[in-house]
């Protein structure tokens, strides 16, 4: 698999796409919404060779850490603080995600109860399981990706009867934001780089909606930079021949519809809802809670947990506009100056897949390094 | 949050449960989430789960298609 690194076809495939844009006359604007393919981006020293063969890559919504609001983290925040003998399960990341009273990790947990940082939904039902006598909370974040394994777990806890285990639901579907984001219009792309592993869930067909109702290129691409490059020149081609589709540049893991079996365990365990993100606001049908019979298991349900939507973020945070595509790291008055990984202000700085993060980690490097 | 590690499949039991090697390392993973998986498979594992099974002969064709660029670069770099 070493050809999907290698440098001498990294060159070659650049070279192919400068000529393209080129003949395009001029630079091609295309929003990565996937903030694993933004990380191979700028680790792959892509990003200054890409904008030399004119491409501009814009970094889109997909870092689930980044565009879950504030008022989720908050609830999450007053279930540590407030409930005495809880367990709160977190994905890393999230737990340093800050708010005006501050971060999960900085918040002192009410009595009997503390944070434990997990890898998998599965090892937040093992803590219950094995702390019976606790609750035990998990804050279950993620796209499609993410979303059938945590559906599984919330089957098997209903299944086992593990009463003690519930979920804060912040899930989130990414075509609805895909939609979101051009029917607002504010951001120019010629074209999507798709998000490679939820693709490998909801398939290639769940992106048909964009080149058929707004004319738009694309491409799904893998996580290697020649990946990346193989679905640049999809997007190129697509642009050139007047034909937007949607190409399939990951085909060893995606196929056309979809993991099948993952798709159903979603449908049985969770309903479609109206969900506000961070920065895009409130998008239709683009969230996900625990259908009826799991009710016992939603943590929000469970303690009566409602979200403030005007709580609002940190002060001077540009995270919203940068999620959207609207500006770029740089541009936000707080980036390196009052905002660094050390101490965040926003989430974009927080998460390993946060634009402002990666663009603080590699921006120094990219400055003096050629492919 | 979405980064999947492409792994190899070294043990399933029947309940659906069981390990992928990643670079050497075993690495315990839940294969529920997919349908006919047997050790020597390749999948990407994500937060705990296997999400999708590669497919070699798909594979074996982007790597083909990148070594035909890399044998026009080299006659490129060769040429006159």
């Amino acid at each position: 698999m070493k050809e999907l690194r290698q440098r001498d076809i990294t060159r070659a495939l650049l070279r192919d796409i400068e000529k393209k844009t080129r003949e395009l006359g001029g630079p091609v604007r295309i929003m990565e919404v996937c903030g694993t393919h933004t990380m191979t981006i700028h680790r792959y020293g892509l990003k200054q060779p890409l904008e030399e063969a004119g491409i501009d890559m814009v970094s889109g919504p997909g870092c689930p850490v980044c565009i879950t609001p504030n008022e989720i983290h908050e609830a999450c925040l007053d279930l540590l603080t407030k409930r005495e003998n809880l367990i709160l399960a977190s994905f890393g990341d999230m737990t340093r995600v800050p708010t005006g009273r501050g971060s999960l990790q900085t918040a002192v947990p009410a009595r009997s109860s503390r944070l434990k940082i997990v890898y998998s939904p599965e090892e937040s039902l093992g803590l219950a399981r094995a702390n019976p006598d606790k609750e035990v909370v998990f804050f279950g974040v993620g796209f499609e990706t993410t979303i059938p394994s945590i559906a599984f777990t919330a089957k098997k806890a209903r299944q086992e009867g593990v009463l003690n285990y519930s979920v804060v639901a912040s899930l989130w579907l990414i075509p609805p934001a895909l939609r979101a984001i051009l029917e607002a219009g504010e951001t120019a792309i010629s074209g999507f780089l798709y998000p490679g592993h939820v693709s490998t869930i909801i398939g290639v067909r769940a992106y048909e909606f964009i080149p058929q109702e707004y004319r738009l290129a694309g491409a799904i691409a893998g996580f290697e930079p020649n990946d990346i490059l193989l679905g640049i020149t999809a997007i190129l081609d697509q642009i050139r021949n007047g034909q937007p589709g949607v190409a399939n540049e990951y085909k060893r893991a995606v196929s056309s519809s979809g993991n099948l079996l993952a798709r159903a365990i979603m449908q049985e365990i969770l309903e479609e809802k109206d969900a506000t993100w961070r920065g895009l606001g409130r998008i239709p049908r683009s969230g996900l809670k625990l259908r009826a019979p799991y009710a016992a298991h939603d943590a929000l349900e469970k303690f009566g947990l409602s979200l403030n939507e005007r709580s609002g973020g940190l002060a001077g945070c540009r995270c919203g506009e940068i999620l959207r595509g609207v500006i770029s790291p740089p541009q936000c008055p707080l980036y390196i100056t009052a905002c660094s990984p050390d101490s965040p202000r926003g989430p974009c700085m927080v998460s390993f897949e946060g634009a402002c993060y990666i663009s603080y980690k590699f921006g120094r490097r990219e400055r003096s390094k050629k492919v | 949050m979405c980064l999947g590690i492409p792994a190899r499949v070294t043990q399933i039991d029947a309940s659906g449960l069981g390990k992928v090697d990643y670079l050497g390392t075993k690495i315990r993973v839940n294969f529920s989430l997919l349908e006919e998986i047997k050790p020597g498979d390749w999948v990407i594992v994500h937060a705990g789960f296997a999400i999708s099974k590669l497919d070699e002969q798909e594979a074996q064709e982007t790597l083909s298609l990148l070594r035909e660029i890399a044998a026009k670069e080299d006659d490129r770099e060769a040429g006159p």
